[in-house]
């Protein structure tokens, strides 16, 4: 038996330029926040740009954008085209979901992703950025499939420990031949160089760093606010930085 | 409408096995059809019949329906989906993505998410009949 959703994958994001894939292996070290950031940012620029939220069980770049899924639904057009907010073209399974939790084993993550990836229309697109989950499991394996040009934009703390699982992150994207675009040390408190150091220790680019910003948190939620603080500045440098090449 | 989408995806993965096989035509395809996608067999039939085109042109669609059916991984009861049956508006969001039912369904003797579906889920080509 075949399962048609399989072929039809990669004719879904054909039309799309560049897939960026963000990801760290450790939680809670500003995953969904920068991609939430350099997705509006690509906007503003004038890109033409998509984000897919694939942290089906916890959700949280539509926070980020301030999304409302009472508010926005996806358009129904021989599949699902995802809505746009703030010139993002947004899909997450928040519209599916409301405001429950969707405790999903990893053959059933696997199953939503194929569901998600067949059914969307992204039409044509500059960049796709992708939020992933915390973790090294099922769903990267399965974006590792699918995602054949993806680029993996790593992100972790200044932590000892965060950077242990990075490191693993690393060496297994390395080792299957994914394309690494670099490392980004966020929530940065004081100026110790430990993760500059490792990374490029282990042969990756060190991209930049991002220091913890405490006026973050209060302006979640507006976009104006939130491309105002000193944190999208930094995210701001470091992409540019990174386009560049 | 998320028929076409699917429709689009059989027609790609048909065509592809008769490249691969050095097939001259289709001539029939057996779709086994998973109850919680809740296709509208009308509409599918319907746009496979308007996108075959050429090695496919022609082609008859069989469809069979697979129920879906539910088994608690805690308490071990078993229900199906009609049983269960959710209000339209998680219905719908099932339709577009099965895998919501574990954030919208629960097991109805004892209130578990954790639960397998088996059968229902997910749209499948069980056979292709082509000529050389
Ligand atoms: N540079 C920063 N300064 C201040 N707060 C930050 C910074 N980066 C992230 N945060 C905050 O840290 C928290 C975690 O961020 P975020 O949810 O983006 O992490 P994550 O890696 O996506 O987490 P998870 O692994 O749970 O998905 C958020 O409250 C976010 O606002
Ligand atoms: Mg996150
Ligand atoms: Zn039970």
């Amino acid at each position: 038996m075949l399962d048609p959703r399989l072929s039809i994958i990669e004719d879904r994001l054909s039309n799309i330029e560049r897939i960026i894939v963000v990801s760290s292996g450790k939680g809670g070290v500003g995953k969904s926040i920068i991609t939430s950031t350099i997705a509006l940012i690509l906007a503003r620029e004038g890109f033409k740009v998509g984000l897919l939220d694939l942290d089906f069980t916890s959700p949280t770049t539509h926070i980020a954008l301030g999304v409302s899924a009472e508010k926005i639904q996806p358009i129904e057009d021989r599949g699902i085209v995802p809505p746009e907010v703030h010139g993002i073209k947004y899909m997450s399974l928040i519209f599916y979901l409301g405001d429950k939790a969707a405790p999903l084993r990893g053959n059933e993550i696997s199953n939503a992703l194929l569901e998600v990836l067949a059914i969307t229309r992204w039409g044509k697109l500059d960049f796709l950025l992708v939020d992933m989950p915390p973790g090294i499991g099922d769903l990267m394996l399965d974006v590792l499939k699918y995602f054949k040009r993806a680029n993996f934009l790593i992100i972790t703390s200044s932590s000892k420990m965060a950077f242990e699982t990075v490191r693993k992150l690393l060496l297994l994207l390395r080792g299957l031949g994914a394309e690494i675009m670099g490392v980004i040390e966020n929530i940065k408190l004081d100026d110790s160089t430990y993760i500059r150091r490792e990374v490029n220790a282990l042969g990756e680019k060190f991209l930049g760093e991002i220091h913890f910003d405490e006026n973050l948190e209060e302006a979640i939620g507006s976009v104006e606010k939130l491309l105002k603080t000193k944190f999208a500045d930094e995210v701001r440098s470091i992409l540019w930085e990174l386009l560049k090449t | 409408m998320h028929e076409w989408a699917l429709a689009e995806a059989i027609i790609s993965a048909v065509s592809q096995i008769a490249e691969r096989g050095n097939l001259r035509a289709i001539k029939e395809v057996t779709l086994r059809i998973g109850e919680l996608q809740q296709i509208d067999r009308e509409i599918l039939k319907f746009a496979l019949s308007q996108m075959a085109s050429g090695k496919l042109a022609g082609v008859k669609f069989r469809m069979k329906l697979v129920r879906a059916r539910f088994k608690c991984r805690v308490c071990g009861h078993k229900w199906t989906f009609n049983e269960n049956s959710p209000p339209n508006h998680i219905k719908e969001a099932i339709h577009f993505i099965p895998e919501v039912a574990y954030a919208h369904l629960r097991c109805p003797r004892c209130s578990s998410p954790d639960f397998e579906i088996s059968g229902g889920r997910g749209i499948w080509i069980s056979s292709v009949r082509g000529v050389k």
